[in-house]
């Protein structure tokens, strides 16, 4: 039960049910489509640089699960209005959580929503839901091939 | 509870079923995905493992006391299997790892080797990717042309719209007996008979109507049929292709290697009849054996007795999921067009939270396309949660599985 409750924290449940940053962006910059195979997650992701390279507009469509839909809504909050290096830096952190056994080298009560998804690695099979909206935006900023996870290392 | 007419509950016979699961001390396993596989019954593990300990030799070419024995055996599970599946002779069943490699054997050495540019090849829509990219690779390779014939609003075929893809150009009809992700019976004696006006060789997919005792190849009147081994209680690795044995025997080989030749040279080599020319190198001897004993163990437990328990667990939750607000069950209207699968979806919760909700209870389903995406394409959806019914479950799994869809409910609303 408290597992469960990691999981869908009402932070993911609010970000599922009302996801921040969605729809199509009118003049993007770059644009990504990611697609999980194994459940049918399927979104895009759009995004606008400015001449620096700071993302000052971000978002994304799509039909996926709670942990998907809640992950990307979130990843737009983290990364709109940030340079390519903070994105960097947060894509980095956010794979981290996401993704490896040991606890976080940094601190997660600083991070708000982010800090939410953190119980996700105690599902294993739902991490790829996670991480989806975190490859497509590296894919929308480097070029916007396809993110396929069944593609994809590890 | 259930009023059983037999004394013995066969639950009992398996012992994966009296686990638990999760972390901590975990929940007792309700195992509600068994049109995905099913579990194993000790009959078949101890038939397995008696193998192992007592009788494990190479078949077919030892002079030794071992080897001999484990010839006996295989053959003796080929028998057994031709007898279960109503085939007219032993050399009708070859072994193959699964349904799947029994389709590819099917597109390869029968399609492949006789069928031309423009020859038409009929699937349906509710087809598993088994019984769809075997046929696709070999539409690239050849230049033969898939038809796919629709299905209605409930996932199921119309005999009318099936027939009006048949022409002469057909040479072939390859559909699935159930759909594996919605639980359709199809009318499948009625399909072979539509495709054979039309002199089409037939394929039947019998990957899940295995497992509810609906194999009778004598009846069927199709050409193959394919099927895999665990989803009827058995090994897994070990599958059958029946197929006609004047079809079989005019094949070419579908893998070469040892076992399935007449006399290799250098010049020339010569291969044996069926099933051996499709069984190249050391086959899954003990998958075999295994499968025979899963037939002992259905016919100890009897058909009619499984059909009873299964249609009697799938009124009960196709009853109970019926009255959950925003939940839709996708397939037939009638349980009587179905065998004991339902496939549903909810408004609140994609079927993968549906899915990870109920592991967390202990409940296992299966969620996602269900390896049928233009199925899924068909309906526009991503997926579905599945909730699959085998004679050994119990309507207290069906109760822990509404427990379950009530918590969903309470976490997304």
């Amino acid at each position: 039960m408290d597992d469960l409750s990691d999981l869908y924290q009402d932070i993911i449940l609010s970000h599922n049910k009302r996801p921040r940053n969605q729809g199509e962006l009118e003049n993007a910059t770059g644009s990504a489509e990611g697609y999980n195979p194994l459940c049918g997650d399927h979104i895009h992701v759009y995004v606008h640089q400015d001449d620096s390279g700071k993302v000052d507009d971000i978002s994304f469509t799509g039909k996926a699960c709670a942990i998907c839909t809640a992950s990307t809504s979130i990843m737009t909050e983290a990364v709109k209005g940030k340079s390519r290096e903070e994105i960097d830096t947060k894509a980095a952190e956010a794979l981290e959580m996401l993704t490896s056994k040991e606890e976080p080298t940094f601190d997660l009560l600083e991070q708000g929503d982010f800090a939410a998804l953190a119980g996700v690695r105690q599902f294993p099979a739902r991490i790829k839901c996670a991480t989806l909206g975190w490859h497509t935006l590296e894919s929308a900023l480097k070029g916007g091939e396809m993110v396929n996870t069944e593609k994809e290392e590890g | 509870m259930t009023a059983s007419v037999s004394s013995h509950d066969p639950r009992a016979d398996f012992p994966i079923l009296s686990r638990s699961v999760g972390s901590g001390a975990g929940k007792p396993l309700v195992y509600l995905d068994n049109a995905a596989t099913t579990q194993k019954p000790m009959h078949v593990i101890e038939t397995v493992d008696r193998f192992y300990r007592h009788e494990n030799a190479n078949i077919h070419r030892g002079v030794h006391y071992l080897s001999m024995n484990a010839t006996d055996a295989y053959d003796r599970a080929r028998e057994r299997i031709a007898q279960a599946i109503g085939a007219s002779h032993p050399a009708e069943v070859v072994f193959v790892r699964g349904t799947t490699e029994a389709i590819n054997l099917v597109a390869s050495s029968f399609a492949g080797d006789r069928f031309q540019p423009g020859d038409e090849i009929v699937i349906t829509m509710m087809e598993h990717h088994a019984n769809i990219v075997p046929w696709q690779l070999l539409a690239k390779k050849t230049g033969v042309v898939l038809k796919w014939a629709p299905i209605t609003d409930t996932g199921e075929i119309d005999l009318d719209a099936f027939r009006s893809c048949f022409s002469e150009k057909t040479k072939l009809a390859a559909f699935t007996q159930v759909s594996n992700a919605l639980g359709t019976i199809n009318p499948a004696r009625e399909m072979v008979a539509i495709a054979k006006e039309f002199g089409a060789h037939v394929l039947v997919d019998g990957a899940q109507g295995v497992a509810h005792g609906m194999v009778n190849v004598a009846e069927l009147g199709a050409d193959f049929y394919a099927f895999s081994g665990h989803k009827v209680v058995g090994p897994d690795g070990i599958g059958v292709l029946w197929g006609r044995r004047e079809l079989l025997d005019a094949m070419p080989p579908y893998q070469g290697g040892g076992d399935m030749i007449a006399r290799v040279s250098i010049e020339k080599t010569t291969f044996r009849e069926s099933p051996e020319r499709f069984e190249a190198g050391t086959p899954n001897i003990s998958g075999a054996i295994g499968l025979g004993a899963a037939f002992d163990y259905l016919d100890s437990v009897g058909w009619d007795e499984v059909r009873r328990r299964e249609h009697e667990l799938l009124e009960y939750a196709f009853a109970r999921m019926s009255e959950v607000d925003g939940l839709r069950i996708l397939g037939p209207a009638s349980i009587d067009d179905k065998v004991s699968v339902i496939s549903f979806t909810m408004d609140s919760a994609h079927p993968h939270d549906i899915g990870t909700i109920l592991d967390t209870e202990g409940v296992a389903i299966r969620a996602g396309h269900h390896c049928a995406q233009p199925l899924m394409d068909f309906y526009q959806i991503a997926g579905t949660a599945r909730a699959s019914f085998s004679f050994y479950n119990h309507r207290d799994d069906v109760d822990r599985l509404m427990d379950g869809i009530a918590k969903v409910k309470k976490f997304f609303g």
